[in-house]
């Protein structure tokens, strides 16, 4: 309960300061042309986005699981790879080599190489877990190729392909850091700026609950979509692998685009970082700061990882053992207050702490307690995998064999659930070490993590001094993403 | 080792009754199968005794401990119940040595002495003791279930249909070895199962059990050749049931004078007659007072047969004949009667 309180802040803050400003002083604030261009920009960027995000994810998809695309492993994992890559280091490498890749098509350009895997991997590991057989049964119907696949194989691929182009969308909504430095004003960055400026509480708040209301839209989407897709296979045994189509004569041109998009998404970015850590670490190399941001940072994230995961634990275990429509709501809340934007949660902490809690403004369990609002669905779905390890059946047999409650949470709970511990503590952990929004506005002064000296050096035009923070970051982001491709091979085999 | 006394056992969630007022009554090292279609309570039944949850009334009682009952209520790791569940459950995270010295305590856990017996007792090599869980076959993972449960050598045995997972091939061997490996350890032991085959074929007792309510208890041949009513009945197996006139010993019906099993009041009746007690001969000579019929259809099995057939101006039977004796349908047949008829309890239809 006390979780899901915490998790509501955010949403209830914004709801609470918009009715406690009265509704004309809110409609004022919020019929602004200003508004108006925010929502524009926002909009027409989230619709590009999500629209080229799910064609590129989607024919990624097919080719690697379903044709005959040489070096199917390799385009996995460089695929997967932007995901290493924080959007607004992304950016950064970009506009650090291409000036002019600033405004809408410099913003569509990264954010969309950014997130793209968001629809590739739920629209590849769909189409893995499709049962031929199900395809065979349309064929034998009397379906030829073309039909089956738009009758039967796009069908249950939708839910998959949707859910990934509605988390595009939320996390477009939240991005700061790459869309600042692309100088595509959104949302989040005009949340910034009034925040930064003037400190000004009204219109920073209205503008985010604009936003909230943009965020709460994608989210009863993809609720919706996450309580009625229910396509998975059923039934025991493993699906036959599908029959490959061949390309033949197409093979050259589709190795040469999936190049060239690899080229975009992963290559640039990582020659850029490397082109600057040359260039630029004779001019100004400060091994020291970069020693102390990254103690901070990972010691932060160590501490967010563990307290969120314990945090998670009672509300997965509810949520497994005795559904209902309580777990079901607390569950549900905890995942809509973490969909919202990182900024809009710091803004939210912030003023609560100032009003409620000054003691607690500028410190580090601030920080945390941001953190633990905008990770907890990483650990949930980890710790509720893990539960679901360990069925009450188990413990039922573990209690008739003479173990009371507490030996059986030693021997029996504990041990099946702490892969799943460990997953969701290292997923939390690989999120907030290159968290960046919430940081810059949460951080304890004189608290500096890897993304926000990062930050401030490239905000600086400092790109050389940038450089290694950017590759540091990238460094400690490969493992969850190696993680990523080996589980789905592992789905494979 | 100890009896297993039930009395008056009810237990409902929310407004649905699942058990009501369910009295059973296991002797000391017997074996009982609790027989039942699903939904009828049965594993319900086993959970109470078994203590994972509790019944709203009655009583049950190991020997002459209460463990469940009003005012009492002993914890299940307290009442030395070894459970089998469906599936085994085994702990994925132990192999099968650790899985089976679960339940011993901590000194003896390391004895490898003792899993080399259970796993013998059961009638498994020892090479699958460091094995894990997915590393064994399904009849494997059941029966060392069973070992775990045997080790700490428990007061009662629960066996919650572990055998309808298997496949049929895996089935009767796992079930072979499982009903040796109990009557070794001289347990007493409570298998609930839909399958009639299974309780009729493993256990000393079969109770029938139907809408949360124990409708028969006793030894096997006596619940497949009296059953309590015509439902239990067909449960048990294939039945032809007919409608008859009793006098003086003999029913008079469709299928001829048949004797009758046990004496019974004169007046109507209905008749329970098994398919294998009902033979179809060729030498169909048309003497007066010879049943013929017309075969309708026949499933062909290899080892038998099922044969249905119409009598003439009667109802339609079933026999089972040994496979390479089957008639073909459309012939006509004489029909035989071996053995006695059974009067069902009750009041006949049409009365």
């Amino acid at each position: 309960m006390l979780l899901a309180a915490v998790a509501l802040i955010p949403l209830l803050f914004i709801i609470g300061y918009t009715i406690a400003i009265g509704p004309e002083q809110a409609a004022a604030l919020i019929w602004r042309p200003r508004m108006g261009e925010l929502l524009w920009n926002t909009v027409r960027l989230g619709v590009g986005c999500m629209a080229v995000s799910a064609v590129i994810g989607t024919g990624a998809a097919w080719l690697v699981e379903r044709s005959s695309l040489p070096g199917r492993r390799l385009w996995h994992v460089l695929l997967v790879a932007p995901l290493a890559i924080p959007a607004f280091v992304n950016s950064f490498t970009w506009i650090s080599i291409v000036p002019s890749a600033t405004g809408y098509s410099g913003a569509l350009l990264v954010v969309t190489l950014s997130y793209f895997p968001l629809v590739y991997l739920p629209a590849a590991a769909a189409l893995r877990g499709l049962d031929p057989v199900l395809e065979e049964a349309a064929r034998a119907l009397g379906n030829n190729r073309l039909t089956t696949f738009f009758r039967v194989v796009v069908p249950q691929l939708r839910p998959a392909v949707l859910g990934g182009v509605l988390l595009v969308g939320l996390h477009l909504l939240a991005e700061f850091g790459a869309l600042q430095m692309l100088q595509y004003p959104t949302f989040t960055t005009a949340i910034y700026d009034q925040y930064k400026s003037s400190f000004n509480g009204q219109a920073a708040n209205m503008i985010a609950g604009v936003l909230v209301l943009c965020c709460l839209v994608l989210l009863m989407g993809e609720l919706r979509l996450r309580g009625s897709a229910r396509y998975s296979r059923l039934g025991p045994g493993s699906a036959r692998p599908a029959r490959k189509v061949r390309l033949g004569l197409a093979t050259a041109p589709v190795v040469l685009a999936m190049a060239a998009l690899a080229v975009l998404a992963v290559g640039v970015p990582l020659a850029s970082i490397c082109y600057w850590l040359i260039t630029g670490s004779s001019t100004s190399f400060d091994a020291a700061s970069l020693v102390s941001t990254a103690t901070s940072s990972i010691a932060l994230a160590a501490l967010a990882a563990v307290a969120t995961t314990v945090a998670t634990v009672p509300v997965a275990w509810l949520y497994t053992r005795f559904p209902g429509r309580w777990a079901t709501l607390i569950e549900r809340s905890t995942y809509i207050g973490s969909a919202l934007p990182g900024i809009v949660v710091a803004l939210a902490l912030v003023t609560v702490a100032i009003r409620g809690v000054p003691a607690l403004y500028q410190t580090t369990a601030m920080l945390l307690v941001a953190y633990a609002i905008m990770f907890l669905p990483r650990a949930m779905v980890s710790v509720r995998a893990g539960l679901a390890q360990a069925p009450p059946l188990l413990e039922e047999v573990s209690r008739s064999l003479g173990n009371g409650r507490l030996s059986t949470m030693r021997r029996v709970t504990l041990p099946l659930i702490a892969p799943g511990l460990g997953s969701g503590a290292a997923l939390v952990f690989l999120a907030a070490v290159t968290e960046l929004t919430a940081t810059l506005l949460l951080a304890p002064i004189g608290t500096q993590t890897l993304a926000t000296r990062f930050w401030s050096l490239s905000g600086s035009v400092a790109y050389g001094a940038a450089a290694p923070y950017a590759a540091l970051m990238v460094l400690i982001s490969a493992p969850a993403t190696y993680l990523l491709t080996r589980q789905a091979g592992k789905e494979r085999s | 080792m100890t009896s297993l006394i039930v009395r008056g056992l009810s237990k409902s969630y929310g407004s649905t009754s699942v058990l009501h007022g369910v009295d059973l009554l296991v002797p000391n090292g017997s074996f009982t199968a609790v027989l039942g279609p699903s939904g009828c309570g049965k594993t319900t039944l086993l959970r109470l005794i078994a203590g994972f949850s509790d019944p709203d009334t009655g009583t049950i009682a190991f020997g002459d401990t209460v463990v469940a009952g009003p005012a009492q209520r002993v914890p299940p790791e307290r009442r030395r119940v070894g459970y089998v569940p469906q599936e085994g459950a085994l702990f994925p995270h132990l192999t099968a040595a650790a899985n089976i010295t679960f339940g011993l305590p901590r000194g003896k856990r390391r004895l490898r002495s003792r899993v080399n017996e259970l796993l013998d007792l059961v009638g498994l090599d020892v090479a699958v003791a460091d094995r894990y869980p997915h590393q064994l076959s399904g009849g494997q993972q059941q029966r060392i279930a069973l070992a775990r449960a045997l080790a700490p050598e428990p007061a009662l045995v629960l066996l919650d249909e572990p055998f309808s997972s298997l496949d049929a091939a895996l089935r009767e061997g796992t079930r072979r070895g499982v009903a040796q490996a109990l009557r070794a350890s001289k347990s007493t032991a409570v298998l609930v199962t839909h399958d009639q085959d299974e309780a009729l074929s493993m256990a000393d007792q079969v109770a029938v059990m139907r809408d949360g309510r124990l409708v028969q208890s006793d030894k096997p041949s006596a619940v497949y050749d009296h059953p309590a009513d015509a439902d239990v009945a067909q449960f048990l197996g294939e039945a032809v049931i007919i409608s008859a006139m009793v006098s003086h010993g003999w029913a008079d019906g469709a299928l001829g004078p048949l004797q009758l099993s046990a004496p019974c009041a004169d007046g109507p009746a209905q008749l329970l007659v098994r398919p294998e007690q009902i033979h179809l001969t060729a030498d169909v000579s048309g003497a007066a007072g010879e049943i013929s019929a017309e075969v309708l259809e026949v499933y062909y099995y290899g080892h038998d047969a099922a044969v249905r057939a119409k009598i003439n101006g009667g109802p339609v039977i079933l026999s089972r004949t040994v496979g390479a004796a089957r008639p073909e349908p459309g012939a006509v047949v004489r029909v035989s009667v071996h053995g006695p008829a059974t009067v069902l309890p009750g009041v006949p239809a049409g009365v």
